[in-house]
C-alpha cells in the first residue's frame, strides 16, 4: 500500500511539470478564445468587451454569436475557408507525388548512403522556413532566375506571371513540406520485406504490378502519417500565402492575421480561429490516433 | 526494403534533392553579389556582410532572437524529456489521453492559432509582452517536438538494463541519472538544437506572443522581406543557414560517435562473456 502511493508520488515528480505547463499554456487558451469569439470588439485596450468578470451572470449575458453570424453572413470568409481547403489538399496530393518517387529511392538506396541521404532530407528542414520561402522570391518574380533560365534555353519569350498566384502558393508549399512527407514514407517503405516483392516476381509479377499490389499498399501507413502532416498545418498556413500568393490568393490563416494585425478586431480574429479549429478538429484526432498506434507497434 | 536500386531511383533522388538545395544554393550564392540586383551577378563581394554589421537593429534583434532560443530550448528539452518519460515508462495514469494529445496537437496546429491563444492568454493575465512572453510561447510548441524526439528513443531502448539498476538497489531518481540520462543523452541534444532552431525561426507566433518591446530577427526579416528581395537579408539568411547547417551536422556527428561507442562497449561485453 505505502509502496504503491509512493510510486505514485513519483510518478508525479515526473509528469507534473510539462502536464500543468501544457495545461496552463496550451488548453487554458482554447478557452479564452472561445470566450472572445464571443465578445465584442471595442476601442480600448485590450481590444474587446466584455472583459472577464466576477460577476457571472453580467458577463455572459453579454456574449452573442454576432461574429459567427458575420462570417456565415460574409462570402469572403467562406471562400477564404473552401480555398484554404482546396490549396491544402492539392498541395498535399502534389507534395505525395513529389515525395513518393524520393522515399522510394532512398528506401532502395545502398545501405551505407541512406545515413547520408536522410540527412540531406532533414537538413532543409531545420533551416528558416521565412528564408525559404524568401529564396523562391528571387525565383518567382517576372524578373527572376526562373524567367532568366527558361528565355536563355528559349523555352519562353515573355516573363512568366508566376509571383503573386496560387501556382506561387502551391510551389511553397510542396517545397517546405517535402521533408515532412518523405520521412513518414521512407519509414514503412524502408520496413517493407524484400522478400514479398521476390515473391511477387517469382510468381510472375511484373514489376509495376508488384509495386501497385504489394508496395504501395504497405506503404499506405506513411502515406496517410504524410498527408496528414503536410495538410494540416497548410490549411492555416500564413507565411506562403502572404509572401508567394499576393492579394489573388484567399487562405484563412492571412484573413485571421489581417483581422488581428490590421483590423485589430481581436474577436472576429478569435471567431475566425474556432472555425478553423473546427475544420481541423478531424484530421488531427486522426494524426493522433496514427501517432498512437504506431508507438503501440513499436513497442 | 533494398532490392535493385534502379536509374529511376537515382534519378528520383537527384530531381528531389535539386529542388530542395538549388533555392538555398541560389540564395547563399548571390549573398556575395556586389551589385544591388538580387537576380543579376555583378562580381564577387562580401560588402553586404559588412553592411549587416552596421545595422543596429539588426544585431539588437538578432540578440533578443538568440537568448529567447537558449532559454526557451533549455526549458523545453527538460519539460519535453519529463513528458516523454511519462509517454513512454508510465503506462496509466490519470488524464494520459489528454496528456498524449497534448503533445501531438501542437505539431501539427497551425501557428496563426496556437499564436492568438498565447496571446489572449497573456491580456488576460495581464503579463507585460516582450522578451518573457516570447520565451513561454516558444517553450509550449518545442517542448512538444522536443518529448517526441526524446520518446522515440526511449522507446526502443532495452527497459531491462533500467530494471536491472533498481534490482542492484538503485533509487529511480539515481537510476535516471546514471543509467537512462547516459543512454538517452543524444536524443536529448538532438531535443536541444531542435528547439532551438525552431525558436530561431519562429516568426508567426512570435509574432503573436511579443509587445512593443522585442522585436526578434525572423519579424525584422520578415518586415524588409515584405518590402521586396535584397542582398542584405540573403547575407542574414546565408549566416542563419550556416548556423543551423554546422548545428545539425555536429549534433549529427555527436549521435554517430555515440552510438558507436555503445557498440563497442557492448562488443567488449559480450566479448568478456563469451
Amino acid at each position: 500500500m505505502s509502496s504503491s502511493s509512493n510510486s505514485d508520488i513519483r510518478r508525479w515528480y515526473v509528469i507534473a511539470a510539462p502536464y500543468l505547463w501544457l495545461l496552463i499554456f496550451f488548453l487554458v487558451p482554447f478557452f479564452i478564445v472561445f470566450k472572445l469569439s464571443l465578445s465584442d470588439v471595442a476601442t480600448a485596450i485590450p481590444p474587446y468587451t466584455p472583459t472577464f468578470s466576477w460577476s457571472i451572470a453580467d458577463f455572459v449575458s453579454k456574449l452573442d454569436f454576432e461574429n459567427y453570424t458575420f462570417i456565415f453572413g460574409d462570402p469572403l470568409y467562406v471562400n477564404a475557408y473552401l480555398s484554404s481547403l482546396k490549396i491544402a489538399g492539392i498541395s498535399t496530393f502534389l507534395t505525395l507525388l513529389v515525395a513518393y518517387p524520393m522515399a522510394y529511392g532512398m528506401a532502395r538506396a545502398p545501405k551505407g548512403w541512406q545515413p547520408t541521404l536522410m540527412m540531406l532530407v532533414i537538413l532543409p528542414f531545420w533551416t528558416s522556413f521565412l528564408i525559404r520561402i524568401y529564396a523562391w522570391i528571387a525565383i518567382l518574380k517576372p524578373e527572376g532566375f526562373l524567367t532568366m533560365f527558361l528565355m536563355k534555353l528559349g523555352l519562353i519569350t515573355e516573363p512568366l506571371q508566376i509571383m503573386n498566384s496560387t501556382t506561387a502558393v502551391y510551389i511553397g508549399i510542396v517545397y517546405s513540406y517535402l521533408p515532412f512527407m518523405i520521412l513518414p514514407l521512407y519509414a514503412s517503405l524502408e520496413k517493407i520485406n524484400p522478400a514479398l516483392l521476390e515473391a511477387a516476381q517469382d510468381l510472375g509479377s511484373r514489376p509495376w504490378r508488384a509495386f501497385w499490389q504489394v508496395t504501395f499498399p504497405l506503404s499506405l501507413p506513411g502515406v496517410f502519417a504524410g498527408c496528414l502532416l503536410v495538410f494540416i498545418p497548410a490549411v492555416g498556413e500564413f507565411v506562403i500565402p502572404d509572401l508567394l500568393g499576393g492579394s489573388e490568393t484567399l487562405m484563412i490563416g492571412k484573413t485571421l492575421w489581417t483581422e488581428f494585425f490590421n483590423n485589430r478586431d481581436w474577436p472576429l480574429a478569435s471567431a475566425v480561429a474556432v472555425l478553423l479549429l473546427l475544420v481541423l478538429i478531424i484530421p488531427i484526432v486522426l494524426f493522433q490516433r496514427q501517432q498512437q498506434l504506431e508507438r503501440e507497434a513499436g513497442r | 526494403m533494398r532490392g535493385r536500386f534502379s536509374w529511376f531511383n537515382a534519378t528520383s533522388i537527384l530531381i528531389g534533392f535539386a529542388f530542395l538545395y538549388i533555392p538555398i544554393l541560389l540564395l547563399v550564392i548571390y549573398s556575395f553579389n556586389v551589385s544591388k540586383l538580387v537576380t543579376v551577378w555583378g562580381g564577387f563581394s562580401t560588402k553586404w556582410y559588412g553592411s549587416l554589421l552596421e545595422n543596429q537593429a539588426l544585431k539588437d534583434a538578432a540578440w533578443v532572437t538568440i537568448r529567447v532560443a537558449i532559454l526557451s530550448a533549455t526549458v523545453a528539452t527538460i519539460l519535453g524529456t519529463l513528458a516523454a518519460i511519462a509517454l513512454v515508462r508510465l503506462n496509466r495514469f490519470r488524464g494520459r489521453t489528454l496528456f498524449s494529445g497534448m503533445i501531438f496537437a501542437p505539431l501539427v496546429m497551425p501557428e496563426v492559432i496556437i499564436g492568438l491563444s498565447l496571446l489572449l492568454l497573456f491580456v488576460a493575465m495581464g503579463l507585460d509582452r516582450g522578451f518573457w512572453t516570447i520565451t513561454i510561447a516558444h517553450i509550449t510548441f518545442t517542448m512538444c517536438y522536443a518529448a517526441v524526439v526524446v520518446q522515440a528513443r526511449l522507446a526502443d531502448f532495452d527497459k531491462s538494463v533500467e530494471e536491472a539498476a533498481m534490482d542492484l538497489g538503485a533509487t529511480p531518481v539515481n537510476t535516471f541519472f546514471q543509467v537512462t540520462l547516459p543512454i538517452i543523452a543524444p536524443s536529448v541534444i538532438s531535443a536541444w538544437l531542435l528547439s532551438f532552431t525552431l525558436s530561431l525561426d519562429d516568426l508567426v507566433i512570435a509574432s503573436f506572443a511579443t509587445g512593443p518591446g522585442a522585436t526578434t530577427l525572423p519579424m525584422k526579416i520578415y518586415s524588409q522581406v515584405r518590402l521586396g528581395v535584397t542582398p542584405e537579408i540573403n547575407a542574414i539568411s546565408t549566416l542563419m543557414i550556416g548556423v543551423v547547417t554546422l548545428g545539425v551536422l555536429a549534433a549529427a556527428y555527436f549521435t554517430k560517435k555515440s552510438s558507436e561507442r555503445e557498440d563497442k562497449e557492448r562488443r567488449k561485453a559480450f566479448g568478456a562473456a563469451g
